[in-house]
């Protein structure tokens, strides 16, 4: 167990932090209407790299081996997981298939309603943490409600893949905010683990396109009571 | 003991290395069976020399009687379910893979770190989810998606709540277990925590309303997995469960997780009811017989105390090899009569005595007659729910598994008794011979024996059971 240092947080950290806390959020907002799968795979990279950012800027708060894991976070999260998924798109003549079941005005106001439900949920936890970016806790929260969102009103494999990926930096992002990130060799785990169910969503999606010829996942309905 | 602790994780993931080194080797698909007796041999290792919380890797692991027990209960019924249905192909993947999977297991249960414990459970639906799809084809395919998609966002909800739980610690963060039950200062923040845990939890372990990947995964499985899946993993995850159930009895008071298990219990319990009643394929009724049991397990967790927790505890264990062996047996039909369709097989009694006589035992143990065990472990449940003032619950709980008892009776009695009036195929009386051979057919009866003999041999467990139930901070 170790106390937390007592830092004062510097106007570049502080500005680091507002800026990928935003990118967080309008990322996945704009990912709630993105039709394209290359376009949405775009986003996701972008997301990725603002949560190894905000990682950073946690790490100047004080903890040294948060360098290295940003560094990992930036490549798995921001290069590795969305090339992945924009190989298979293009291998699967996929990538330019999409079918957000909501319109852009629709997904505007759930993404808001979802946004006021973060900040009604996380102001208790935001209050209780005594971090300087705990009052940052409700955006991690949005995100991870958004990428919910998105995973209802995506139908294809490819955006659900997307999706999931998208609650995960939102349960990271709130890690970082509220506790400044879990201890290294949970954090590292976790981060395998997401890879790994990526990669086996990415073969499943491959074998149901090539064996079945279905990438609507809404029309593998065959099981049922 | 912490050899034993590397030895349980290790020696799997060696097996896996072998499987997959020489996918062809005819020793390649015993691997899974020696893999799960090294666990089962650890788990009563643990158990013989009783330890008061041995913590091993930095902290990270623990062993205790709790998981002493739980680590005992997996090494058994992976015994039966990879003892029992033993292909007669090699496959390199398919054993590795399964090596793989109780490695994650024996991890979720030593977890002593929430964190470990997460990834843990997120590793046994990485590891799973291409057995689920092994059988192929657009129906394995379909399981295997939901599976996956909804087991591992259930779950990240679960790490949602670790890590607002983690937040929660403050100054001195601690995701360790053992410590956190010491830390009743948590208060209020961690409600959410602790709350969002548990329902992630609940995904995995199958408990409506998160269980609608389950009678899919359970049935399109190959008869081991579903076994594994169905059996432990169901009880991996619930474990898990009870851990954050402890905290917030140390934190929050008993009243909060009392009331949430409850719902669950109750909703477990009316969704098997209703649907092992209309049910027309065995292996999704064994799926939802499942389903009731983790609402049976939920029920006895929200009465708490010593009574019902030790009940709980056994349970699992009778539970497990029940089900380990049912789903072993129905793999065997499966394969003997070519249909999943209870509508399709009649008359099994007559018709391959073998089978017939399996299923009947079976499902004698599982809806507790006399003398199998879960008698003894779901009338506890029910007295210790009456005695600790919750009469209401556990009234309405006994109907709904009354429903189920006559659901379940009612369909395998027309498998296993019936004859058929209209003969369906052409030559209704020649049945393929039962696949297994005598020591798979001896593996299955001997789990149910085991089941039945529960109340006799109850009492070298009662100090396990004792002791793990003051590791949960049960009182009486």
């Amino acid at each position: 167990m170790t106390t937390i240092p007592s830092v004062t947080a510097s106007p570049l950290t502080i500005q680091l932090l507002a800026t990928a806390t935003g990118a967080l959020l309008l990322t996945a907002v704009l990912l709630l209407w993105r039709r394209s799968i290359t376009g949405a795979a775009g986003l996701l990279g972008v997301q990725g790299l603002a949560l190894a950012a905000l990682s950073l800027a946690a790490a100047t708060e004080g903890e040294p081996h948060l360098y290295a894991l940003a560094a990992l976070l930036a490549l798995i999260k921001g290069v590795v997981i969305p090339a992945l998924v924009l190989r298979t798109a293009r291998q699967l003549d996929a990538a330019t298939e999409g079918s957000p079941v909501v319109n852009p005005a629709t997904g505007m106001l759930l993404a808001a309603a979802l946004t006021t439900v973060a900040f009604l949920v996380g102001t208790p936890v935001a209050t209780a943490t005594a971090r300087s970016t705990g009052a940052a806790v409700p955006v991690g929260l949005a995100v991870v409600l958004i990428g919910f969102l998105v995973l209802a009103t995506r139908r294809e494999a490819l955006g659900q893949i997307i999706a999931f990926v998208v609650v995960d930096n939102g349960i990271g992002a709130t890690a970082v905010l509220a506790a400044g990130g879990l201890p290294a060799v949970i954090e590292v785990g976790v981060l395998f683990d997401v890879l790994l169910v990526v990669l086996v969503l990415l073969i499943l999606t491959r074998r149901i396109r090539l064996g079945v010829a279905v990438t609507d996942i809404s029309r593998l309905n065959e099981l049922r009571d | 003991m912490a050899v034993f602790v590397w030895i349980a994780l290790g020696l799997p993931v060696v097996l896996a290395a072998w499987s997959l080194g020489a996918p062809r080797a005819g020793i390649v698909r015993h691997l899974p069976w020696i893999a799960s007796g090294v666990v089962l041999l650890c788990g009563l290792l643990f158990l013989a020399h009783p330890v008061e919380g041995t913590a091993a890797l930095a902290g990270m692991l623990r062993v205790d009687a709790f998981t002493a027990y739980l680590l005992f209960v997996v090494g058994c019924v992976a015994v039966v379910a990879t003892g029992g249905a033993l292909t007669p192909t090699p496959n390199g993947r398919f054993s590795a893979l399964m090596c793989l999977f109780l490695v994650a297991m024996s991890l979720a249960v030593l977890a002593d770190n929430l964190g470990v414990l997460w990834v843990a459970i997120e590793a046994t639906t990485i590891t799973t989810a291409f057995l689920v799809a092994h059988g192929g084809g657009r129906r394995g395919l379909e399981a295997a998606w939901k599976y996956v998609v909804l087991g591992s966002v259930g779950v990240a909800i679960a790490f949602l709540g670790i890590v607002l739980l983690y937040a929660a610690t403050g100054d001195t963060p601690s995701l360790s277990w053992a410590d956190l039950v010491t830390r009743p200062e948590l208060a209020q923040t961690a409600r959410i925590g602790l709350a969002l845990a548990v329902l992630g939890l609940a995904t995995k372990a199958g408990l409506a309303p998160m269980h609608s990947w389950l009678p899919d995964a359970h049935s399109q499985a190959p008869a081991q997995v579903s076994g594994l899946m169905s059996g432990v993993l169901l009880a991996v995850a619930f474990a898990g469960i009870l851990r954050f159930k402890t905290i917030s009895d140390h934190v929050l008071g008993a009243g909060f997780m009392r009331s949430l298990l409850a719902i669950a219990a109750l909703l477990s319990l009316a969704v098997a009811a209703t649907l092992v009643l209309t049910q027309r394929n065995y292996k999704r009724l064994l799926a939802y017989s499942s389903i009731e049991h983790m609402g049976i397990l939920a029920l006895g967790a929200a009465i708490g105390g010593q009574l019902a927790t030790a009940a709980v505890l056994l349970h699992i264990l009778g539970h497990g090899l029940t089900k380990a062996g049912l789903f072993v047996v129905a793999g065997r039909t499966l394969h003997a009569t070519g249909s999943p369709e209870i509508a399709e097989v009649h008359g099994l009694l007559a018709r391959s005595p073998s089978l017939g006589r399996s299923w009947l035992l079976g499902t004698a143990a599982l809806l507790g007659f006399p003398p199998f065990g879960l008698l003894l472990t779901e009338l506890a449940i029910i007295v210790a729910g009456y005695q600790r003032g919750m009469g209401v619950v556990t009234s309405v709980a006994v109907l709904l598994l009354l429903v189920g008892f006559a659901g379940i009776s009612r369909q395998i009695l027309a498998m296993t008794l019936t004859r058929h009036q209209e003969p369906p195929s052409a030559n209704p009386e020649v049945l393929a011979p039962d696949p297994a051979p005598a020591i798979q057919r001896g593996i299955v009866l001997a789990a149910f024996g085991a089941v039945a003999l529960i109340p006799v041999v109850a009492w070298p467990l009662a100090d396990v059971l004792t002791a793990a139930v003051t590791v949960l901070g049960a009182t009486p």
